[in-house]
């Protein structure tokens, strides 16, 4: 192998983004946002299993670019979703925020491939400064989420770099592989993942920043940050228990809080929690058979959430609106945003025949498999929470519902065909996994498609459609927000903040009065005793002279007997 | 560019509230919408009276039972439904709550 000629995949979109701005100049914009993605993809899919790039740094022997097949499934969908984000993005004005995105995506990349904690850390805060710069580039309202955005990735990055630090002063080797909690340093990499992949207690920053980014940019934000943190999982803490607590957490929460949100990208930020959860929750069941669907699933996931959130990112930049009490009956007017948004949400609730059904089986199986009932009747519970909170609930009132009377066109060609390629990836591997499969670490030894998985999964969905529809009183949206975590830094938080600030000018102001009367005070004396009236000022009268002069003498004459 | 492929452009942009004496898109209709609620309605009956003539291979026993995946959605999302009001009681704020 001829190592020194390899171009890293990440490097080849990180590149891409980074000289944006010049290819914008020259008009080429379009041309890179459609290329570099796809030269990125053609390498992930040539390179072999391996190491292909090493280099020496601070003493270490760090592994820039190594292949293996879990890898590979997560470069080649990241690959697929910076094409498909830059086909949808092609009238993006902010070139800043697709020259971030492709950062983003590279360094997402960079992460997937890297064969050691250090390149793995580097590319991880790389990804961090690109995503915040993509939420930050959607303007000013976007301003206060980004920054808490931000706050939180730097907690996640100061933990990660601990654990890394300590790893490798603990152990000597910076590998990254499967480990366990046994030490602290392997503690703070595990809550640096968590803080990524959206596990509570900070789950919010997901909900709180993802909707505040443009159209467009939300379609990459669902994408990386969090799968790679489910990446890193399962790279490094495979069949970990807490996992599963963890996992099943936010399942619930994502779907409790989806059913209470009334901004529609909102609900999808909500559901990608849930969904993650799902991922979460089979990297800590640790069969191969969880980690294969944990891994088939962040597949599937990626491609589907961005069909979502591409068709609500349609109807917010033709309609400029984004809750779900100003929008319905869009579906006269945009019937290709619908449909390809039903069928995205029919792929999220892994209806049959579609790419959500042959991958987030495999996860519930594994747990059946292990005679892990309780998870088994919760992650049955949540599929079809799932169909509820997402599957009908976003395009029933996005694009049905009631008229809103908004009568928007369809969005432009380049975006429908993005749409299109998701739509067809989330059909075509439904009814044909096999290629997936293929792709994935462990050999696959699982059939979807039983007469009794159908009915049942058939059942499930369709009952909770009915639920549905008979709860709809229950569900009828209203201008509320729901609070979250977030509430602590956002309220508390900001009043401790003030409390601080207000108490630092009183203590700095306190401080300077204190010093200017010290020094009036001081002034105030030497002048009192030097100014023209003090007493050292005045001029005195010989005879007092003569009288200190005897008196000092006689002092010297007296000491110097003595 | 894409909007030759629309078939239904009925209205342009100000519509009314669905009340337009018929003149509303078909979908909307209540004739329609009861069709659909029909539709709807046998293919539940179909699909659970689809588990007699499927093998079970349940992992647990309850879950290979008549009619589980049917009994079980609906009641995993009355309880989701009821659980996330409750929770709202409590958490539900105006949607300005954040903007000083």
């Amino acid at each position: 192998m001829t190592t020194s000629l390899i171009i890293p995949p990440a490097m080849v979109l990180i590149l891409a983004g980074l000289t944006l701005p010049l290819f914008a100049r020259l008009g080429l914009r379009s041309v890179v946002l459609v290329v570099a993605p796809l030269v990125t993809l053609w390498q992930v899919l040539t390179l072999t299993d391996g190491i292909h790039l090493a280099g020496a740094f601070l003493g270490q022997e760090l592994i820039l670019l190594k292949m293996d097949p879990l890898s590979r499934v997560f470069a080649s969908v990241f690959s697929i979703m910076a094409f498909a984000g830059g086909l949808f993005a092609l009238h993006q004005k902010s070139t800043l925020e697709l020259s971030a995105a492709y950062l983003y995506a590279g360094s997402a990349i960079g992460v997937a491939l890297a064969g050691d904690l250090i390149t793995m850390f580097v590319f991880w805060e790389v990804m961090a400064i690109g995503s915040t710069i993509v939420v930050l580039s959607a303007g000013k309202s976007a301003l206060g989420s980004g920054l808490r955005y931000a706050a939180i990735h730097m907690l996640g990055g100061v933990l990660l770099m601990a654990g890394v630090a300590g790893e490798i002063a603990s152990t000597g080797s910076v590998t990254f592989d499967a480990m366990d909690l046994s030490t602290v340093p392997r503690m703070l990499i595990f809550a640096g993942f968590l803080v990524n992949v959206g596990a509570p207690p900070l789950s919010a920053w997901l909900a709180d920043a993802y909707p505040e980014a443009s159209w467009s940019g939300m379609v990459f934000l669902s994408a990386f940050t969090t799968k790679t943190a489910v990446y890193v999982l399962i790279r490094g803490f495979p069949g970990t228990e807490i996992l599963i607590p963890i996992g099943l957490f936010m399942v619930f929460y994502g779907i409790v809080y989806a059913i209470l949100e009334n901004d529609m990208r909102r609900i999808l930020a909500y559901s990608i929690v849930n969904q993650v959860g799902f991922m979460v929750t089979g990297i800590g069941i640790g069969t191969e058979m969880a980690l294969n669907g944990a891994t088939a699933h962040a597949f599937t996931h990626i491609i589907y959430k961005a069909l979502l959130l591409m068709s609500a990112g349609s109807v917010l930049l033709m309609t400029g609106k984004r809750k779900c009490t100003d929008l319905g009956g869009l579906f006269r007017t945009m019937p290709l945003t619908c449909a390809f948004g039903i069928v995205g949400a029919l792929a999220i609730s892994s209806f049959p025949w579609t790419s959500g059904f042959i991958s987030k089986s495999m996860i519930s199986d594994a747990a059946g498999s292990e005679h892990l009932a309780i998870v088994w009747f919760l992650l049955a519970a949540a599929s079809a929470g799932v169909f509820l909170h997402a599957g009908i609930k976003f395009p029933w009132f996005v694009f049905f519902q009631k008229d809103s009377g908004l009568r928007p066109p369809e969005p432009p060609l380049n975006m429908l065909v993005a749409m299109g390629i998701m739509a067809a990836f989330c059909i075509g591997l439904g009814i044909y996994p096999k290629p997936l499969y293929d792709m994935l670490p462990y050999p696959v030894d699982y059939v979807p498609y039983t007469g009794a998985h159908v009915v049942y999964q058939l059942q499930l969905l369709l009952f909770s459609g009915l639920a549905f529809f008979l709860l709809l009183g229950l569900l009828k949206r209203t201008m509320t927000i729901t609070l979250d975590v977030d509430w602590f830094w956002r309220r508390p938080g900001k009043a401790i903040a003030r409390f601080l600030d207000r108490f630092g000018v009183y203590t700095w102001e306190w401080l300077a009065d204190a010093i200017v009367k010290g020094a009036t005070k001081a002034h105030d004396a030497l002048y009192r005793n030097y100014g023209p009236q003090g007493i050292f000022g005045r001029t005195w009268p010989t005879g007092t002279m003569a009288f200190w002069t005897t008196v000092t003498l006689g002092a010297v004459v007296i000491l110097s007997y003595l | 560019m894409s909007l030759d492929n629309i078939p239904d452009t009925p209205h342009s942009v100000g519509g009314t509230n669905g009340d337009d004496n018929g003149a509303d898109h078909w979908l909307v209709r209540p004739d329609t919408i009861r069709k659909l609620w029909i539709a709807f309605i046998t293919t539940l009956i179909l699909l659970v009276l689809a588990d007699l003539f499927v093998e079970h291979h349940p992992h647990f026993g309850i879950d290979g039972t008549f009619g589980f995946g049917a009994w079980y959605g609906f009641a995993s999302c009355v309880v989701l439904v009821l659980g996330a009001k409750a929770l709202g009681f409590f958490l539900k704020r105006p949607d300005t709550y954040y903007d000083n």
